[in-house]
Parts: C-alpha cells; sequence; structure tokens
C-alpha cells in the first residue's frame, strides 16, 4: 500500500490512508513521532500538510454507470427483453 | 373437377402467402453495413444495451450504428415504460441477453470494460445478468 510518496506524511490511495516517513523510508525518533501524531490527528495532519496525493489505478477506470441495478430487476425484465430483441432483429 | 381446382387455387394461394410475405420479413434483418462491421469485429455489444466501436469507426458505420443506437434506445424506452423500469435497467438487461447471443468471431465488452472476442465458450459477463 505504501508507495513512492510526494507527501512526507500522508498519501490517500485508493480510499485509505498511509502514513509514511519521508521518501516512504522509515524513520528515526524524529519521524516516528511525527507518524505518531499523524495517526491521532490524521485529519488535522492532512491539513497542515496540504499534500493529499490521490494516485490513479494502472488499470483503466471502468466507471461503474449500472452500479444501481440490481439483479431482481435483470431477472424480472429478461423474459420481455428477450422477446423484444427477437422482434426487432434489425436494430440488434 | 371444378373443385379439385379450386382446392388447388387454395393450396397454391396458402402456398404463395408466406412466400409474399417472406420479402417483408427479410427487410427485418441487420442492415448490411452493419452487419458486416458487426463480423469484422469493428463494433461490438456493449454492457449497457448499445453498440460500441472497437476500431474508429468510418462516418458512414457512425451514422448506421448511431441510427441503430438511438433506435434501441426508443424501443429501450418504451418497453421500460411498460414494465416500469428504468431506460438504463431495461438496456443493461438486454445488454446481458445480447452480449450471451454474441456468435463466435464477434465482439462484447467483459466486466473490465475491455472488448473480448466470442468464442466457443460463454462469454464474459456482469454479476447481475443471469
Amino acid at each position: 500500500m505504501s508507495r513512492k510518496s510526494h507527501c512526507p506524511l500522508l498519501t490517500v490511495h485508493h480510499g485509505t490512508a498511509t502514513i509514511a516517513g519521508y521518501n516512504g523510508q522509515k524513520g528515526g525518533a524524529d519521524v516516528r513521532r511525527k507518524v505518531l501524531a499523524a495517526g491521532a490527528l490524521a485529519g488535522f495532519a492532512a491539513t497542515l500538510c496540504g499534500c493529499i496525493s490521490v494516485k490513479a489505478p494502472d488499470k483503466p477506470i471502468v466507471i461503474e454507470l449500472n452500479i444501481n441495478i440490481k439483479q431482481e430487476v435483470v431477472y424480472r425484465l429478461a423474459g420481455d427483453a428477450s422477446q423484444t430483441i427477437d422482434k426487432n432483429k434489425d436494430i440488434f | 373437377m371444378a373443385r379439385t381446382t379450386a382446392f388447388s387455387a387454395l393450396i397454391a394461394a396458402a402456398v404463395a402467402l408466406p412466400l409474399a410475405i417472406a420479402p417483408v420479413a427479410a427487410l427485418a434483418q441487420r442492415d448490411p453495413a452493419y452487419a458486416a462491421a458487426r463480423s469484422a469485429g469493428q463494433v461490438g455489444e456493449k454492457m449497457d444495451g448499445y453498440l460500441g466501436y472497437v476500431t474508429p469507426p468510418s462516418p458512414a458505420l457512425k451514422a448506421v450504428v448511431e441510427d441503430i443506437n438511438l433506435k434501441r434506445r426508443a424501443v429501450y424506452s418504451e418497453k421500460a415504460q411498460a414494465q416500469k423500469a428504468t431506460v438504463e435497467e431495461y438496456a443493461f438487461t438486454s445488454g446481458c441477453l445480447l452480449i450471451a447471443q454474441t456468435q463466435p468471431g464477434e465482439k462484447y465488452q467483459a466486466p473490465n470494460g475491455t472488448w473480448q472476442t466470442r468464442t466457443s465458450a460463454p462469454p464474459q459477463r456482469d454479476s447481475r445478468c443471469l
């Protein structure tokens, strides 16, 4: 989860926050203290830090437009849709 | 004899009638440009129930496909209303069926959004498809 971070304190990646040291290296006591502080006040730290990097995934982003369509609706409509396809062969 | 002739005429009419209808039924087939593009894998069935371009379309093909998609939308819209469903729900359900009905060699959109070529194996479909 911890990739190279442009942000010294906080990286938001896939909806989870990763708290890393400078350049992702394991830090000394000083960094650990910062990490603890950041962990306790992640939101506050984000404000102070001012650099939340949201990284795009490597794979293409699929925008799920049909997120609200339930399987039972598909089940209910399948019979009618099948007939519609058969009766309109020119456009299917 | 007269009865036999009349009977034969009746039979002839019964045989001729479907033949007369046949050319009308033939009109309800795919546009040749669409059929060719489909077989060539230039267009494919999308998950949302509409046709999509696998490769950049020629202006002529684009016009044909846009026309088909508009007609599909009109049909989905009418049928969805009758079924008290949304156009998107009806179109998505149709997309499930249309992807299932693709022939080997034709293109369809997989749930991850990529274009796939249909093989003899079942196509990759959305988990909500039946």
